[in-house]
């Protein structure tokens, strides 16, 4: 249980929200020209990592925006949010 | 070993118990191993007794970051289970079950397995259908399994509310007597006891901290004490294993989520069953001791913290008072959480690696104790003949490349 800071609300109560997952996974260009084993990288495998992570929350008990964060997944820490679209903050 | 019975117990009576023998050693890691399970967990501890009593193989090391028992085998709620709706389940999850029915005997540990029966209840005419169909499909796979009405289920459980006027009312239920609950650190400390028993080292504080490859075989494992070579290594790491897998550069189609559970203080015996609602969303039991056990579902985000929201414990309690009005002013003593291994499909990958001599058992997510001796048997034999046993072969990681999932989201009961 935490706070996240809604980029259009402000800070709220975790349990206004829903997690829609790792962040970040684009949707194959040509799906066709993809081998199964790509295709099954893209549709379920996961970085899942115990650290830093980023995902996607959608505000759903309030604005109902999507938006990204980066968690730690141990301490629960949030140390970015920032607007579908964008690049992580700090990513070369 | 000393052997646990009677007499012994009369024995040591006479020392006021204070001279029991240590169940397990405490080795120091040799340099190198035929099998180095990472994990002791259930399912961990279950394959290294396989391995040894099966096999042969005895040259085989658990290595646990924590001590036995401190993971997801000593957080679940118990519950013991084979009501599965595919085949391929149904095998595994039936395997089990009835080596669960000797298991006690067997490990000489008395695991409290206690075949008490599983309600699963249905409150809308999907559940419903949903039922009847796992029931029939149970049937088939000669499992146990029947349907009642709401007035045998209210014969059978008196504590549930079984109101036509509940906002959710329940309007039938499937039952599988045979199971069941079990004392769930017991089955770590039987396995744990009888693994060691035939030769296998128990490594505690020790964290698996990276694998070593050799071209394209495995070739040990890092260490907070030392590297450890090793023939084959399975990784059997529940909430873990994504981390313990990309340590082999491997990804998993696991995402890891607390999920919690809490129990109440010890009242009179009210509740002689398991009773199972996905849509109120509870799972409940009664302990030896009088506590209410009851499960929740996962929080919905990945986490490794182990500790889980308030709003999860709010949901859980207002689904318990719902289904069972007695309970409403019960005070809770604890409450806790696991991190669990969830698959899309909910259902567990076991098998083989593109990494030669590397092999993974994982993916239990929410429902894994029920499998421990059943997977711990699949996995043994997995590992010492280098090919899947026929109950683990439909496992496979590669059906997530080749699109043949088991789905298995309505028997496994919590929601995710
Ligand atoms: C609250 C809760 C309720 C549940 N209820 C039920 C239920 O009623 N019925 C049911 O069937 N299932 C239930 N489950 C699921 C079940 O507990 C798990 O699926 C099962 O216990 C997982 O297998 P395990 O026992 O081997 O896991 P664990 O006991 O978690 O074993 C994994 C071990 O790996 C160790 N490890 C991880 N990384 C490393 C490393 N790098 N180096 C060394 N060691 C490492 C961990 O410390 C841990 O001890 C529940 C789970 C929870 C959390
Ligand atoms: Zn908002």
């Amino acid at each position: 249980m935490f706070l996240i800071e809604c980029p259009w609300c402000g800070p709220r109560d975790e349990s206004e929200f829903d997690c829609g997952g790792e962040a970040h996974i684009e949707r194959p260009a040509d799906p066709a020209e993809l081998s199964d084993e790509a295709w099954a990288d893209y549709l379920f495998m996961r970085t899942n990592p115990k650290g830093r992570h980023r995902e996607r929350w959608v505000h759903a008990c309030g604005c109902r925006r999507w938006f990204n964060i980066e968690r730690d997944t141990v301490s629960h820490r949030i140390t970015a949010v920032y607007r579908m679209g964008r690049k992580p903050p700090g990513r070369r | 070993m000393t052997k646990y019975s009677i007499f012994s117990l009369l024995r040591h009576a006479r020392h006021h118990h204070e001279k029991w023998p240590r169940a397990w050693r405490s080795p120091e890691p040799k340099g190198s191993y035929d099998v180095v399970i990472i994990g002791g967990g259930g399912h961990g501890l279950a394959t290294a007794y396989y391995l040894a009593k099966e096999h042969g193989i005895t040259n085989v090391a658990v290595v646990e970051k924590g001590h036995i028992g401190s993971g997801n085998v000593g957080r679940n709620t118990t519950i013991v289970r084979s009501n599965y709706l595919w085949d391929e389940s149904a095998a595994i999850y039936e395997k089990s079950l009835k080596l669960w029915e000797g298991l006690s005997q067997e490990l000489n540990f008395n695991l409290m397995f206690s075949q008490r029966g599983v309600l699963n209840l249905a409150h809308n005419q999907h559940d419903l259908r949903e039922l009847a169909r796992r029931v029939n499909a149970n049937r088939l796979n000669g499992i146990d399994s029947e349907i009642l009405s709401p007035e045998q289920i209210k014969a059978f459980c008196p504590i549930l509310n079984t109101s036509p006027a509940a906002r959710y009312p329940v309007l039938g239920a499937s039952l599988q007597r045979r199971g069941g609950t079990a004392r769930h650190d017991a089955v770590a400390w039987g396995f744990a006891r009888a693994a060691d028993a035939l030769g296998v080292d128990i490594i505690e504080n020790c964290e698996v901290t990276g694998i070593r490859r050799a071209d394209d075989r495995a070739a040990g494992v890092e260490t907070t004490k030392g590297f450890i070579k090793a023939q084959k290594i399975g990784a059997v790491a529940a909430g873990h294993s994504s981390v313990v897998a990309a340590m082999a550069g491997l990804r998993l189609p696991i995402e890891s989520h607390p999920l919690q559970a809490m129990v109440s203080e010890p009242i009179k015996p009210v509740l002689h069953t398991v009773v199972m609602s996905t849509t109120v969303h509870v799972y409940i039991s009664q302990s030896d001791r009088g506590e209410l056990v009851m499960g929740a579902g996962i929080d919905g985000f990945t986490s490794y913290a182990q500790r889980s929201g308030l709003s999860t414990i709010e949901e859980m309690s207002a689904a318990c008072i719902e289904m069972f009005p007695i309970t409403s002013r019960l005070r809770m003593l604890r409450q806790w959480a696991g991190i669990v291994d969830v698959c899309p499909d909910a259902s567990p990958i076991i098998g083989m690696t593109p990494i030669k001599g590397f092999y993974i058992n994982c993916g239990w997510g929410t429902g894994g104790f029920k499998a421990t001796p059943g997977s711990g048997w699949a996995f043994a034999h997995t590992i010492a003949e280098d090919r899947p046993h026929p109950l683990a072969e439909p496992f496979a990681l590669e059906r997530f490349s080749s699109g043949r999932l088991i789905d298995e989201h309505g028997a496994a009961a919590v929601a995710h």
